[in-house]
């Protein structure tokens, strides 16, 4: 039985170095190649020598496909591809194309430049490593080789992000990134089309959450950053680059604008502008309302939103500052916050999921105290705030999406263990398919049961549509033809064909059978009979009275013939080949039973 | 197969292909150059044109001087200008399912189609299509609408009178097919029909035909098309580039295999070698503005435009014209240039990899930047303080007849000194400038057409063999005014089928499979018998489903009651219910072999006896004889139907089932 495998070295049971490897019919696709926030060490990347010991894994992978920039799903990418060593085909759309180098990048520098490690991937590896990079279109189907396509859906969660169909034959697998099915501010909703794959292998960061609307939780980030910065406190924004950022200063520049406000809105990288710039150019892939107006007005140029210098941080009064990383685990987010940290008029908001072992999941988690570097304690005095702004599907967009599709089969990832359970079993109830969440380095199989796609003669076809008196949808057609099976080519002909192309000739088998009837009446009196019995008996059958005296059923032939030496006795020579051989073996023993009482 | 052909335009195609059962509407042109019979629209009214004599019949009569104006020993008609549309009647329109669009100028009479002739389908087309096309579309009805003239001439196409005119009016065509522009609300309920698809996607209609974009090099968006089934294929090729301009390459590999090649669009100017005539449109362009002369470039309000601003950008400093202004007014000037910047991915590659810095994909940014481009919706307003000569004017329509070009075309008419270029290739220049005579500008013909010229279509059919090329009618002989030069024509073999206005084509191919799916139980339940080495064969006795035009095959229903015998599966009391289907056989039978089976089977009074043919092998007991011939085996016997079916299966047991 044909089968899927399907093996997560990383976001098995957990959220963080998303990597999926997926073998299809003979096919070993790997799908994201993402980093761990919340680990310096080893840990930090997936585990490559699961794929093989010492082997190349070109050898062992046909693509790598990147669902979306964001570097739990791409981060270990240039290790994975200079250091570990693979040099097949990487899939990703455009926009991550355009992205992922430059998220790359800045994590290189935090973990080198600040951090100080070495043995780490370098800028170079970061640009070879892109090379390797096919970019492919939305609903594009890439043909990977000969057997094996690809083919991406939207998935909007960041710009760019997309789910990802595999397909060898009749076999597939769709995996979806991360996504979100409710559009936002700047991006659209996930879709995808009824394509029944064998198994779909889903997000769950949210299993269990069922969101409020948007508009609530905008109103509410709405008022909470007016009311601190009103008491003249300072809101501290941890956020990437790209994604929730934009989302959330094109939130805030409209308040700002509507309101009249004049606190200074900062953002902190030097990547704003840059980051704004790729939004401008992707413009088609963000949502509706900011394609159909960006000619008039780009929503990416920001007026009230400046670029951050490290030193306003100590300026005196409100102010409202967007700074990377998102989860507060290194760089300026984490400066500001020590900062701000002790003054309770000021508020952290943080507006995405926030990975174990990060500063943002501690103080998620009401811890207050906080060990810093060289085992200094830091008190949180400042607010904090939980908003879910993140953009990942909640349990109802996970479900909708599984409507949407159709899988044959669900499995869970980037999700927690119990939050899983839960999920899993509401999919098992509401779909009754079966619903898998394997933990990292644990190989889950399915079995599928693929058709078998064959040529089949348009004559055998036409022939066998056509049987039968009038057609009838609801009746079966019987049809019979020869399977030609020929290197891989599989044709279904009919079986005269088959004897052609194979040169051979038919052997007819034929059977004559001699019955017996007691009929004291001349012969052709007796055809007659024998004529209007079956004829009353086979009401679908083409049953005729030849010139010669013969009689048809079909194409068996029924002949009489007085006995040599009763005359009261009749012989009927019924005659028929082996493909009637039914019909044949039916009339005999109809005959012989003899014909009915004449009335 | 059918195809039929609603344009006679070789650029401007519209053709109905009917493949497996639906019906497939191949691009929807708009054939403008009728407009060139009209009268210019003079956004204020010229007292130039409005003195024009009215037209008198060589008999006096002058019941048609209203609607026909004489310029310069030329007759026009003075009214809103009319568009010859694609063939309505040759087939019922509105049974067509799907119409393809291969480039935005090849959708321009889409609104006529899915607005008046009940036409109910889907339209596919690439995004930068419909978003550029819009925005063709857009230009066109305002520079239309704009100007209200009253005036609607129909008297002249009557066909009496039509006879009496001097041509090119004697020898339109169709003229009672000729239409205005269409409005708005109709180009929005077109393009609403649109369904947006990228390149190499598969789009599946009603399970039969799959379609799919390819890209064909030679505008944003620009596609090829292949329509296929899983045993023909036809390729669609209209409008495509091998030049390296902005768009991406066309896609030349997955056209090969094709069974037939329908092949429109080639360039119009296939003497003129497109790099040539854009060395020549700078100079003559920078000598007109050394001079002092204003430069008037008719255009389209993208794709060529693209091409010639990016060459104005590296040429204007080293030509020293850095400080001559260049203006683009249309009403569509700045969306179609901020829409170029956003289509990245459907540009060549090094415009893509420019957007991953991230910088804008076309220089012309720069030049706006920098205040050297400025561009206006229309001449009013803005445009008039900031009107500064001598300058550039690239702007609408090339055909002369409307937009803000007729306006500069009178102003700028009378001046030696100014300069008006002609790169779009879609109309004859003189027959444009017939109106406008007598002229005192400049006209310098520099017309870039970057579609296939002959030489490179010779090149790729060798490339991609197809079995049968289809082409218009104008592709298979020399041009009329250059009929020595036989190498300006379609040279293939076979030769290629060629098609004109109104005519319908039979395809020259013949199906011979069809796919269908064997579900996995039924695959299980086969016995595969290698019957020569590296070939097997399996019979298959299965039920057919067809849905959707999908066919698979089932394992046949289990028969309803047990089997009355062992070896019988029918209970033979009951009329056999469906014609079961044997299968054939095959083979020979040996004699002495087939004695000694009979034998071991209990037969002790077998006696054989030679024929002619082969041998009888009698049962003398059973009064039963066998006759052995090499292909063919007949038992006669008594009715005894057991004896009958064992001698049945004992001859089967020699034989191979087909």
């Amino acid at each position: 039985m044909p089968e899927i495998k399907v093996t997560p070295l990383g976001a098995g049971q957990d959220v963080g170095r998303s990597c999926v490897l997926v073998s299809i019919a003979g096919k070993n696709v790997m799908l994201d190649c993402g980093m761990h926030m919340g680990y310096n060490d080893d840990r930090r990347f997936p585990d490559f020598s699961y794929i093989t010991q010492n082997g190349r894994l070109t050898d062992f992978l046909d693509c790598v496909i990147i669902s979306h920039f964001h570097l739990d799903h791409c981060g270990a990418l240039p290790y994975f591809s200079e250091m570990v060593g693979y040099d097949g085909p990487i899939y990703m759309t455009h926009p991550t194309k355009a992205i992922c180098p430059i998220l790359l990048e800045d994590y290189r520098k935090i973990t080198v430049d600040k951090k100080g490690e070495t043995n780490f991937f370098t800028s170079q590896m970061i640009k070879d490593c892109m090379k390797k990079v096919v970019a492919v279109h939305l609903h594009q189907t890439v043909q990977v080789d000969e057997e094996l396509e690809i083919k991406a859906y939207y998935a909007g969660h960041v710009l760019g992000a997309a789910m990802f169909q595999i397909k060898v034959g009749c076999e597939s697998v769709v995996y979806t990134g991360d996504y979100n099915m409710t559009p936002d501010r700047h991006l659209g909703a996930a879709w995808i089309d009824k394509c029944r794959p064998d198994l779909l292998i889903t997000e769950s960061t949210y299993a269990t959450t069922i969101r409020d609307s948007k508009r609530c939780r905008e109103r509410d980030f709405l008022k909470k950053v007016h009311e601190t910065v009103e008491r003249g406190g300072k809101v501290l924004i941890p956020v990437f680059a790209l994604g929730r950022a934009q989302e959330l200063c094109i939130l805030l520049e409209t308040f700002w604008e509507r309101m009249n406000l004049k606190a200074p809105i900062y953002f902190s990288t030097g990547l704003t502008e840059k980051a704004n710039h790729y939004y401008k150019l992707f413009i088609t892939w963000t949502n509706q309302k900011i394609r159909k107006t960006f000619v008039q007005r780009n929503m990416f140029e920001f007026k009230h939103i400046k670029a951050f210098d490290r030193a306003f941080a100590d300026n005196p009064g409100p102010m409202v500052v967007f700074a990377t990383p998102g989860m507060l685990h290194a760089g300026q987010s984490l400066q500001i916050f020590r900062k701000w940290a002790g003054n309770e008029k000021n508020m952290v908001i943080m507006p995405g999921y926030c990975v174990q072992g990060t500063v943002g999941h501690k103080i998620l988690s009401g811890q207050r105290k906080l060990e810093m570097e060289g085992r200094q304690i830091l008190e949180v005095k400042m607010q904090v705030e939980y908003m879910s702004f993140s953009a990942h599907a909640d349990a109802k967009g996970i479900m909708q999406l599984i409507r949407q599709a159709e899988p044959r089969n669900v499995l869970l990832v980037h999700g927690e263990a119990k939050k899983m359970e839960f999920l899993k079993q509401k999919i098992e109830q509401e779909f009754h398919v079966s619903c898998f969440m394997p933990a990292n380095g644990e190989t889950t199989t399915i079995l599928t049961n693929p058709c078998i796609p064959v040529d089949i003669s348009l004559g055998l076809l036409k022939r066998e549509t056509a049987i039968g008196p009038l057609p009838d949808a609801k009746k079966p057609k019987l049809m019979h033809g020869t399977l030609l099976m020929k290197d891989n080519s599989f044709r279904l002909v009919s079986p005269e064909q088959a004897l052609k192309e194979l040169g051979l000739a038919e052997h007819q088998l034929r059977f004559t059978c001699r019955v017996h009837i007691q009929d004291p009446r001349k012969e052709h009196e007796t055809v007659l009979r024998v004529y209007n019995h079956l004829k009353g008996i086979l009401k679908d059958y083409s049953v005729q009275h030849l010139p010669d005296g013969s009689i048809t059923v079909e194409s068996i032939l029924i002949q009489a013939t007085a006995h040599s030496e009763d005359q009261g006795t009749k012989v009927l020579l019924v005659s028929w080949t082996y493909q009637d051989e039914e019909l044949g073996s039916y009339l005999t023993s109809l005959l012989k039973k003899g014909l009915p009482q004449s009335t | 197969f059918f195809q039929y052909c609603l344009s006679g335009h070789p650029t401007l195609p519209c053709n109905v292909l009917k493949f497996k059962s639906t019906t497939i509407m191949l691009d929807c042109g708009l054939d403008m150059t009728s407009t060139l019979n009209f009268l210019p629209l003079p956004l204020v009214q010229s007292p130039r044109l409005s003195k024009l004599p009215g037209w008198v019949l060589k008999d006096g009569s002058t019941f048609l001087d209203k609607e026909l104006k004489e310029c310069s020993g030329h007759v026009f008609v003075d009214s809103v200008p009319e568009f010859c549309l694609p063939e309505t009647e040759l087939l019922d329109l509105s049974t067509v399912d799907v119409i393809l669009i291969s480039n935005y100028h090849c959708m321009m009479a889409l609104p006529y189609i899915t607005e008046y002739t009940g036409f109910t389908g889907t339209v596919y087309a690439t995004e930068p299509t419909v978003q550029i096309g819009r925005l063709l579309m857009e230009e066109l009805v305002n520079s239309i609408e704009r100007v209200p003239k009253a005036q609607s001439a129909s008297m002249w196409k009557n066909k009496e009178v039509q006879r009496l005119l001097p041509a090119p009016l004697k020898d339109a065509v169709e003229v009672s097919m000729w239409r205005k522009c269409y409005t708005m609300p109709e180009v929005n309920a077109a393009l609403s029909k649109i369904q947006l698809v990228g390149y190499s996607q598969k789009i599946e209609l009603f399970g039969a035909v799959q379609v799919t974009p390819l890209s064909s090099g030679y505008a944003l968006g620009s596609s090829n098309w292949i329509i296929q089934s899983h045993y023909e294929k036809v390729s669609y090729v209209s409008g495509s580039s091998l030049l390296t301009t902005h768009p991406q390459p066309m896609d030349q590999a997955s056209l090969k295999n094709s069974d037939v090649l329908i092949l429109t669009g080639l360039t119009q100017i296939p003497t003129a070698n497109p790099d040539g005539m854009v060395g020549e449109f700078c100079s003559n362009l920078a000598m007109t503005v050394r001079n002092g002369g204003n430069v008037l470039v008719p255009c389209y309000p993208s794709g060529v435009i693209y091409d010639l601003l990016e060459c104005l950008y590296q040429y204007i400093d080293s030509a020293g014209l850095s400080n001559i202004p260049f203006y683009f007014i249309s009403p569509v000037a700045n969306s179609s240039l901020e829409f170029s910047q956003i289509f990245a991915e459907w540009l060549c590659h090094n415009k893509q990899t420019k957007v991953y810095l991230p910088e804008p994909p076309f220089p012309h940014a720069e030049l706006i930047q920098t205040n050297k481009l400025k561009h206006y919706p229309s001449i009013h307003g803005d445009f008039s303080n900031d009107f500064k000569q001598p300058c550039v004017v690239f702007t609408g329509h090339p055909s002369l007849r409307f937009g803000d070009v007729v306006h500069f075309m009178e102003l700028w008419g009378k001046s030696s000194l100014n300069t008006v270029i002609f790169t779009e290739p879609d109309f004859s220049y003189l027959d444009a400038l017939a109106p406008y005579q007598p002229l005192a500008m400049k006209c310098v013909y520099c017309p870039i057409d970057t579609r296939l010229n002959f030489i490179q279509v010779s090149k790729l059919l060798k490339e991609v063999q197809p079995l049968h090329v289809v082409c218009p009618e104008q592709y298979t002989q020399p041009p009329p005014t250059q009929s020595h030069r036989t190498d300006l024509m379609i040279d293939c073999q076979p030769p290629a089928m060629s098609y004109r206005r109104a005519e319908v084509l039979t395809l020259p191919y013949k199906r011979r499979y069809e796919k269908i799916e064997i579900m996995p139980d039924l695959a299980d339940s086969l016995v595969p018998l290698e019957i020569k080495p590296g070939i097997s064969l399996a019979t298959v006795s299965a039920v057919l489903h067809t849905k959707d035009n999908k066919h698979v095959l089932q394992l046949p229903p289990k028969p309803p009651q047990a089997p009355a015998s062992k070896k019988r599966k029918r209970v033979s009391d009951d009329v056999p219910e469906c014609k079961s289907l044997k299968p054939l056989l095959s083979g020979s039978i040996p004699v002495d072999q087939f004695v000694q089976t009979l034998e071991k089977h209990g037969f002790s009074d077998v006696k054989v006896e030679d024929t002619a043919k082969g041998h009888i092998v009698l049962l003398q007991e059973a009064e039963t004889l066998i006759q052995l011939e090499e292909d063919s085996t007949h038992i006669i016997c008594d009715n005894d139907e057991p004896l009958r079916v064992k001698l049945r299966d004992l001859v089967l047991k020699f034989l191979q089932k087909f």
